[in-house]
């Protein structure tokens, strides 16, 4: 409409908008796909099949109006985002669930997680991270697990303890 | 009249006993050791501390509940005006003042104003929550099952359309979490939906791995990919921390009004803090003497929203004890402390566990007084808090954010799910989806399908059954406006922050 002003830039198509739909969309059919090997069990009323039925419905017609949001370029303005430090905490759950899937210990496994979100957050100093992230955890472990009772994962180093 | 008093002071008998004591004092202060770190709201407060409840009795944990719950809602408004980093919507409006208080040297006043207002908002909204919730308890013992669904249908609406600011991105967040909420064997057929053949799935998706996963992971991922953005400035507090004469003066009615409005709001199944700290902030522009002080930090701006915040914090907290029905982020959180006892508040819990229900509201009184106790002289330590930089703080906040799952579930799927909500409290915080109605979809999206089937079953497969009870057909109506409502108003009475 106002394209011919120069305060305000036309708007355009926002791609990510459109992936948001695809995947809104993506959802609603894997609902119904899986409610479809369900077996309504009910005399009266409904069975199992028909929330998810429901609940398809509505995220088909959300995919359709987050659509529309999107083709307007009616979705709110974003800042730049750095991938780099996203990644990095990224790395260190992975770690995390690796460590504690392989038996390492609830010690060595947030302990990764630690020292990577500090790097992510732009600390650079990762042997001094290291030592006070394991002094953390494992008196977090000692508290949580011999105090409270919780029972954490026991790897090589807890059972040093 | 006379059975609330004599219900309370039997709470009141609970709620001071030595032990009991302790664990309010405990809630408490860890309420505001985590709720002070920026960017954790009081949802994520009590998320990130329900593993420490865990051995506890039913009684003692949510006692300690309480105090988390409240204790978190200080902490979030001392970060915001300290640092300008609400950790939440709702404290949005304190921010705006507070922090500029805090920049003029007045951050003692303003952190008095608003510990004091929360305490007297406080008090006076959990006399109002004793006093409504057995009148409410009465009414909904008639409640049929079809009244429950209709009644959950104006909650999600309500949820949805009023959060964040566009309704259909508000609504595909309640989507997100009534599908979340589908995952799990169906309790009446026995048969798995949406399990893939997982077998960690078939136990449905845990209320607390979502919330970490979408307010501490997500919000350490956001954080983290726009550092380069902005620089967190960390106020001392420098002064006087005491209000003077004119302070009290200019405080009062703020406080009064921000309790008028907040109790009630909260009270409604609408949810949401957002709507009556606005209200506040924009009445107490208009009525103030001192408009030119606004923008610029009047203590009107940090008095009547925090009185109102915390008002409709403890407005929720009606609808939730009385109907079993979360209306906030927080409530949802609270409903699963209960549900880890396998207690499911509502009429029945008034009346079977009558030591449970007015024990926690009697210590809701006692957390709030520890917290005016302990808050102002303690401000030092908080401010330490503060002061950890920003590597160890999220770093450390994602080690305690994982300690829970692991703990409670120490299996490679659910922290998979963990980090997987992250992702995706990330990416909803990235394009501004809101994230409460994604945890309260979850929550309450199974009850209402049970609730929906039960009525259904017994009118026969009738689906006549849902108008012709009044109260469930006032209720869907009042869900069709408050749906179609933002649609035709667009716009109305959306709050915006002021960009600084």
């Amino acid at each position: 409409m106002s394209s011919g002003d120069p305060a305000r830039p036309p708007r355009r198509v926002d791609r990510a908008g459109l992936v948001i739909a695809a995947l809104l969309a993506g959802l609603a059919a894997v609902l119904v796909w899986d409610a479809r090997g369900l077996q309504s069990a009910a005399m009266y009323g409904m069975g199992p099949e028909a929330m998810p039925v429901v609940v398809a419905s509505g995220l088909a017609l959300l995919a359709i109006g987050n659509f529309i949001d999107a083709l307007r370029g009616n979705l709110p303005a974003r800042e730049s985002a750095d991938p780099v430090p996203v990644v990095l905490i990224l790395i260190g759950l992975a770690l995390l669930i690796a460590i504690i899937g392989f038996g390492g210990g609830f010690i060595l496994a947030t302990s990764a997680l630690f020292v990577t979100t500090s790097a992510a957050f732009g600390r650079r100093a990762i042997l001094v991270d290291s030592i006070i992230a394991l002094v953390m955890s494992t008196f977090i472990y000692l508290a949580f697990d011999r105090l409270l009772t919780l029972s954490l994962p026991a790897g090589p180093l807890e059972r040093l303890l | 009249m006379m059975d609330t008093f004599a219900a309370l002071a039997h709470g009141m008998a609970v709620a001071v006993q030595p032990m009991n004591l302790l664990y309010a004092l405990i809630g408490v202060f860890l309420g505001t050791a985590v709720g002070v770190l920026p960017g954790i709201g009081p949802a994520l407060t009590v998320a990130l501390l329900l593993p420490v409840t865990y051995k506890l009795d039913p009684g003692g944990s949510l006692i300690m509940f309480a105090g988390i719950y409240y204790g978190g809602m200080y902490g979030g408004s001392t970060t915001a005006i300290l640092i300008n980093t609400p950790g939440e919507s709702a404290s949005m409006a304190t921010a705006l003042e507070g922090n500029k208080m805090a920049k003029a040297g007045r951050g003692g006043p303003a952190l008095a104003t608003s510990a004091i207002g929360s305490f007297v908002a406080g008090t006076i909204a959990t006399i109002g929550l004793a006093f409504l919730a057995p009148w409410l308890v009465d009414f909904a013992v008639r409640f049929g099952p079809e009244d429950y669904f209709a009644l959950m249908c104006v909650a999600f609406v309500t949820v949805s359309a009023t959060f964040g600011d566009s309704p259909v991105r508000g609504l595909t967040s309640l989507f997100i979490g009534l599908t979340l909420g589908l995952v799990g064997i169906d309790k009446l057929t026995g048969q798995a939906r949406l399990a893939f053949g997982i077998p960690e799935l078939l136990d449905g998706v845990e209320v607390t791995t979502l919330a970490v996963g979408l307010f501490a992971v997500g919000e350490a991922l956001y954080v983290a990919s726009r550092r380069h953005h902005t620089e967190e400035k960390l106020e001392p507090v420098r002064g006087s921390l005491w209000m003077t004469k004119e302070d009290w003066k200019r405080s009062w009615k703020p406080w009064l009004r921000g309790t008028m409005f907040g109790f009630p709001i909260g009270a409604l199944p609408a949810g949401g803090a957002e709507i009556p700290t606005f209200l506040s902030y924009s009445t107490e522009k208009r009525l103030t003497k001192h408009p030119e002080e606004f923008g610029k930090g009047a203590i009107e701006g940090v008095a009547g929203p925090e009185a109102a915040n915390n008002a409709s914090a403890a407005g929720t907290l009606v609808p939730l004890l009385t109907l079993g029905l979360p209306t906030s982020a927080t409530a949802a959180m609270m409903l699963a402390g209960f549900q880890q006892y396998g207690l499911n508040p509502g009429p029945l819990l008034f009346a079977e566990r009558p030591d449970l229900v007015w024990g926690l509201i009697a210590s809701l009184f006692i957390a709030n007084c520890m917290l005016l106790v302990l808050n102002l002289p303690l401000v030092g330590l908080w401010v330490r808090l503060l002061a950890i930089p920003q590597p160890w703080l999220y770093a450390g906040i994602l080690v305690f954010a994982t300690m829970g799952t692991i703990a409670a579930k120490p299996s490679v799927v659910e922290l998979s799910m963990l980090a997987g909500f992250g992702v995706l409290g990330f990416l909803m915080r990235r394009f501004d989806f809101p994230i409460a109605p994604v945890v309260v979809g979850l929550i309450l999206g199974p009850i209402a399908e049970s609730q929906l089937r039960r009525a259904l079953a017994i009118s026969l497969g009738d689906p006549m059954t849902l108008v012709q009870s009044p109260i469930s057909a006032t209720l869907l109506a009042v869900a069709l406006i408050a749906l179609l409502a933002p649609f035709v108003m667009k716009g109305l009475g959306r709050f915006k922050a002021n960009e600084d």
